[in-house]
């Protein structure tokens, strides 16, 4: 700061005389009226051939635009084939979110009451789709792959509580789409570089 | 006719054609906007309002109800008064204009308000109010925007007030007279043709000055100083919002509908277009002149302000006086 301030001029530039700045009138003859008023008529020819034309206009909800393979949308939470949840509550999706809109409160499995296959599940885990921004960090710092984002982006509701998205909303069975996009997402990784990722080696 | 000797059978119909009239105009002004912005969204390959109603036809009822919900706000200490009174003057001057123009229902029926042997002169009257409005709303909104809109807007409408009035004079010469319905009725005799004319063949000059004066007058793109947004916000309109932005709204887009009305009147025969009524000639010839405006809107950019101050008194006016000496010495000349 300090040095890019030395470098300024030690007076501020006066302000502009009338006719200082102003550029010169171009050289030779000037165009004339005819050619003035050929020009303007120019651009009436052109706003009225764009007035036959077909419009281009998405009618959107009807009509909507293709998506990318790999856009990222609403979360869900995955399960094992064995119907197991595959969180464990380690809790890398919320500390890897950028704007802190995970919450994970971590329970232990025990034998009666099996949830996920490892020591720990998550009891509680919501996501307040409002802050997030989804950029994908919680899939990519998951260790077993149980968030993902999927490609739903009409998420509009009626009130602010709805959009703290909970566990049993997020568990919701998958559409087919979202594996499309997982695999489409596999091709292109994260240009994270591996160790800011939370997979482990 | 005994109706209208009568005293109080004239006041009946003069208030059942004043219900009337304005009953017209307000419909025809919301159909304006919605004309505007589908012609403007074609112009820039978009549908415009497509939702409410068939073809978005409503769109004007839905956006009507919206504005007449919104909350009523008047900026901190300003003059409430007269930042009520401005829209007032506004939507107020836009609709008398309409009081004198006639419109031709059928071959030898007319309808007007008041048939006055001024027609053209009140018509100015009432437009020049639109400045009062302008600055009134500019000065009131207690805001340095809507103070250099108001006063932009008034150097405006002044410098073109008198291109405008000018453009019109060779008409007047050739007429004589300043009734809209003389204008319109103005016959000649051309050999074997017999009847009225379009007065464009004889004042084309004074047409295109008109034009020109006319979109400046109604503060249109590409002469929409007043409320240039890049500049100033909304000039005069940024602290207005709700039932008081829409009178403002209302009355640019009646006085758009009265430049196009006169148009038709003073230079293509108003009424009269080979075997096609009247009442619909009249209107094909209005809705003509609202494209031909929206159209200038959706193609040419804003002109800065000295660029315009230079066209109103450099150009326009000069050839406006120009004019009205050439058609007096042809006058002269022709008729002796
Ligand atoms: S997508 Fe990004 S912002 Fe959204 S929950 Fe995951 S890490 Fe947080
Ligand atoms: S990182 Fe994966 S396993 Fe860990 S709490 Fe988040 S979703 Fe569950």
């Amino acid at each position: 700061m300090a040095d890019e301030k030395s470098s300024q001029p030690e007076h501020p530039t006066p302000l502009r005389g009338p006719r200082e700045g102003v550029p010169a009138k171009p050289e030779g003859k000037h165009p004339g009226v005819a050619a003035d008023v050929a020009a303007l008529a120019g651009g009436l020819k052109t706003t009225l051939s764009e007035f036959f034309r077909p419009v281009v206009t998405t009618m959107y909800p009807e009509d909507k635009t293709v998506r990318s393979e790999r856009y990222r949308g609403r979360h869900y939470l995955r399960r094992y084939d064995n119907g197991l949840e595959r969180c464990i509550g380690c809790e890398l999706c919320a500390a890897a979110c950028p704007v802190g809109c995970i919450l994970v409160i971590a329970a232990e499995n025990s034998d009666e009451n099996r949830v996920s296959p490892g020591e720990r599940y998550a009891k509680t885990y919501e996501i307040n789709m409002l802050r997030c921004i989804f950029c994908g960090y919680c899939e990519d710092a998951c260790p077993v792959q149980a968030i993902v984002l999927g490609p739903e982006y009409e998420l509009s509701d009626t009130s602010r509580e709805k959009f703290i998205y909970t566990k049993e909303k997020l568990l919701e069975p998958m559409p087919p789409d979202v594996e499309a996009r997982l695999r489409a997402s596999a091709a292109h990784p994260s240009p994270l570089p591996d160790g800011e990722r939370g997979t482990p080696k | 006719m005994s109706l209208y000797n009568d005293p109080i059978g004239h006041w009946v119909v003069v208030t059942v054609a004043i219900a009337l009239l304005l009953f017209v105009v307000l419909t025809a002004t919301a159909y304006t906007v919605w004309f505007e912005r589908v012609a403007l969204g074609r112009i820039q390959r978009r549908p415009g309002p497509n939702r409410v109603g068939p073809f978005g036809l409503l769109q004007l009822a839905a956006d009507g109800i919206k504005l007449a919900f919104k909350e009523s706000f008047v900026p901190a200490e300003t003059d409430k008064l007269l930042f009520v009174i401005a829209p007032t003057i506004a939507v107020a001057a836009a609709f008398l204009s309409w009081a004198v123009i006639p419109i031709g229902l059928w071959y030898n029926v007319q309808y007007w308000i008041a048939d006055v042997n001024i027609g053209v002169l009140l018509i100015f009257a009432f437009s020049s109010l639109n400045v009062y409005a302008i600055v009134i709303g500019g000065y009131a909104s207690n805001n340095k925007y809507s103070l250099l809109g108001g006063l932009r807007s008034a150097a405006q409408l002044i410098s073109y007030e008198m291109a405008l009035g000018l453009s019109l004079v060779p008409t007047f010469m050739i007429v004589g007279s300043l009734r809209l319905r003389d204008i319109v009725e103005y016959t000649v005799h051309w050999g074997w043709y017999n009847g009225p004319i379009p007065l464009i063949l004889l004042t084309p000059i004074g047409f295109v000055i008109y034009l020109m004066a006319a979109v400046a007058e109604t503060n249109r793109a590409p002469f929409d100083l007043p409320e240039a947004e890049q500049e100033l916000i909304g000039g005069f309109l940024t602290e207005y919002s709700g039932l008081k932005f829409v009178m403002f709204y209302l009355a640019e887009y009646i006085n758009m509908i009265t430049v196009s009305a006169l148009a038709a009147l003073l230079f293509f025969g108003g009424w009269y277009l080979w075997v096609i009524p009247p009442v619909i000639a009249f209107f094909i010839k209005i809705v003509l002149f609202l494209f031909l405006y929206i159209w200038l809107r959706g193609t040419f950019p804003r002109l800065r302000y000295d660029m315009l101050m230079r066209l109103g008194w450099k150009v326009l006016l000069p050839l406006a006086i120009a004019n009205v000496i050439v058609t007096g010495i042809v006058l002269v000349a022709t008729q002796g």
